[in-house]
């Protein structure tokens, strides 16, 4: 969890990343952010994020990224 | 033909009842309804009083703001497209730098207008549309209009900090149209999807195909793009079939796989272009469309949208540059070397571009419009106007123009055009600091600030954060004891550059 909060404070987000849970609906996360934050999990967890995991839902909170990962590492 | 609004009026009486501006959760407008809509508009700002001014567009990104810049042309007037993605700062500086008359909001600019303190100049786009349409008046105005009158102006990042304001007239418009839409194959049964939003020039090859050609566009909301499944789902859902992305929206799709579950449909023609586009990428995009035509553009704002283009018409290596190939109908190049001679055949000089799709310049900034619009050094007999892009290019063997790279510190980030001498402009006003460098890491598509001084590296950071746009922000921010020099006592980026590489290796800050 540490990681991922890591990852998204590199960002700059206009912000708590640790608490906000609206990342993408609200708007905070940009495209080149998704982009940042998928690469990064990538290489730090050693997964491949496929294409429909790439929802709303799943990058709205550090909370939902963290299971996420747990996910795919259980795949 | 000698301004816009003609395309318009041509085309919108042809296919009066079919959708023109379409949006999902904004609501669609056919052509009928769009040129009542900007005639109406157009009325409105003259009965306020308006002509020949700049007029600012505050609003977000849907089919009426569309309708607001056809209102403020019809106006006689220019319209100035700002978004509340921008950062405070810049937003504020546009606006001192234009001291509008009028800004056009809606419900989601409103708040920050009022706390900037132009109450006065502001105008509900509810109001603008509510009024009838004044057929004498808007007929008088366009009988005055030139086709030298400013149409827009677009602001670009600009190394000092203030952003440059470029401003085109209907000519360059027109002459842009009129060469675009052939090469990108517009007609009538073309459907876009747009991923720009409006506040850069880039939205012009969507909306010129739509009056000009009668063809149909979806304003794609921005988030779309999170969800690559979801966006090629929305292609396909409004059979779209012609792609104007820069190349990380198109990347943002193949990039993830997402081909694997869904392909897209009816896709004839993909557009990139903006910065490069990995070959990796491209062959992805071209396995899942087989028989799309895919085209590279490339161009300045300066120049009015796009300048040049090049057909993919072979298979490319991993490594090999797509060219940006061939000028457009009336445009032509010269490469120039430091000397301002011509390059020999084959060598790199710096793109100089001529014709009519060279823009007015940058408004209200003479200084800086006579150092980038200069007199053609070839021609020592006539005033001709030339536009220095910056950018270093070549021919190759089959005399297509190929980028190398830019001749300053200008990068592209997201299709955002950025100087770097911006960030450190910033990053230098904060007290505590006493001197920037900041570097592109191309690779790991990241922006790293160095500094030195007293301030702490938080500190620098929300500092910036309150100051600059998203994608302006460094992603790394480190404090050295010293920054390397060179003899002239300026900033050695190649050995910062060095320092940099080495501390990734090492995998410590230098």
């Amino acid at each position: 969890m540490d990681e991922i909060l890591e990852i998204l404070e590199e960002l700059n987000l206009d912000a708590d990343v640790s608490s906000c849970d609206t990342l993408v609906d609200d708007g905070i996360l940009s495209s080149l952010d998704l982009v940042t934050i998928i690469a990064e999990l990538s290489d730090r967890f050693d997964i491949t994020i496929p294409a429909r995991e790439i929802r709303n839902e799943n990058f709205n909170s550090a909370a939902a990224m963290f299971e996420m990962v747990e996910r795919l590492l259980d795949e | 033909m000698k301004n816009i609004l003609e395309y318009l009026e041509k085309t919108a009486p042809r296919f009066s009842d079919r959708a023109a501006l379409c949006d999902e959760e904004n609501g669609s407008l056919s052509f009928g309804e769009f040129l009542s809509l900007a005639r109406a508009g157009g009325s409105e700002l003259l009965r306020h009083g308006l002509y020949h001014e700049p007029v600012v567009v505050f609003m977000k990104k849907c089919p009426r703001t569309i309708c607001a810049f056809f209102s403020v042309i019809y106006a006689g007037c220019y319209y100035i497209p700002v978004d509340i993605g921008m950062p405070q700062q810049r937003i504020q500086m546009i606006l001192e730098k234009l001291r509008p008359r009028v800004i056009l909001y809606d419900e989601r600019s409103e708040a920050l207008l009022r706390e900037l303190g132009y109450e006065e100049q502001m105008f509900a786009c509810g109001d603008l549309f509510a009024g009838s349409i004044d057929d004498a008046l808007l007929a008088y105005v366009r009988s005055r209009a030139l086709d030298i009158d400013p149409i827009y102006i677009v602001f670009t990042s600009g190394s000092t900090g203030m952003p440059k304001g470029v401003t085109a007239c209907h000519r360059s418009v027109i002459d842009y149209a009129e060469a675009l839409c052939p090469v990108i194959g517009a007609d009538e049964s073309s459907v876009f999807a747009m991923q720009v939003p409006l506040f850069v020039d880039a939205c012009l090859k969507e909306l010129l195909s739509v009056i000009r050609c009668g063809s149909e566009v979806w304003l794609m909301p921005q988030n779309l793009f999170m969800s690559p499944l979801a966006a090629l789902e929305y292609l396909n859902r409004h059979k779209v079939n012609t792609l104007c992305w820069v190349a990380s929206a198109l990347t943002m799709i193949s990039g993830f796989g997402a081909f694997e579950d869904v392909k897209p449909a009816c896709i004839r023609t993909v557009c990139f272009g903006s910065e490069v586009f990995p070959v990796k990428q491209l062959r992805l995009w071209q396995e899942a469309c087989p028989g799309a035509r895919f085209i590279n553009l490339y161009g300045p704002t300066e120049c009015t949208g796009m300048s040049f283009w090049y057909e993919v018409d072979h298979e490319f290596d991993d490594h090999e540059p797509v060219p940006v190939g061939h000028p457009f109908d009336n445009t032509d190049y010269i490469l120039l070397t430091d000397n301002d001679t011509e390059a020999a055949p084959g060598e790199a000089g710096e793109i100089c571009i001529r014709g009519t799709c060279v823009t007015l310049g940058y408004y209200a900034d003479p200084e800086r419009t006579s150092a980038s619009f200069t007199q053609n050094p070839l021609n020592k007999l006539l005033p001709e106007i030339i536009y220095r892009t910056g950018d270093l290019g070549y021919v190759n063997d089959r005399g297509e123009l190929v980028f190398v790279s830019r001749k300053d510190n200008q990068i592209k980030n997201m299709g955002h055009r950025i100087e770097l001498g911006e960030i450190e402009a910033c990053a230098d006003r904060l007290d505590g600091l006493e001197s920037s460098c900041c570097l592109w890491d191309g690779a790991r598509h990241k922006l790293i600030l160095f500094y030195m001084g007293s301030a702490d590296e938080k500190a620098v950071r929300s500092f910036m954060r309150s100051e600059l746009p998203r994608h302006m922000l460094p992603n790394k921010i480190l404090r050295l004891d010293a920054i390397p020099l060179m003899a002239n006592a300026k900033i050695d980026r190649i050995a910062l550059k060095k320092k940099y590489e080495e501390s990734l290796k090492n995998g410590r800050n230098p």
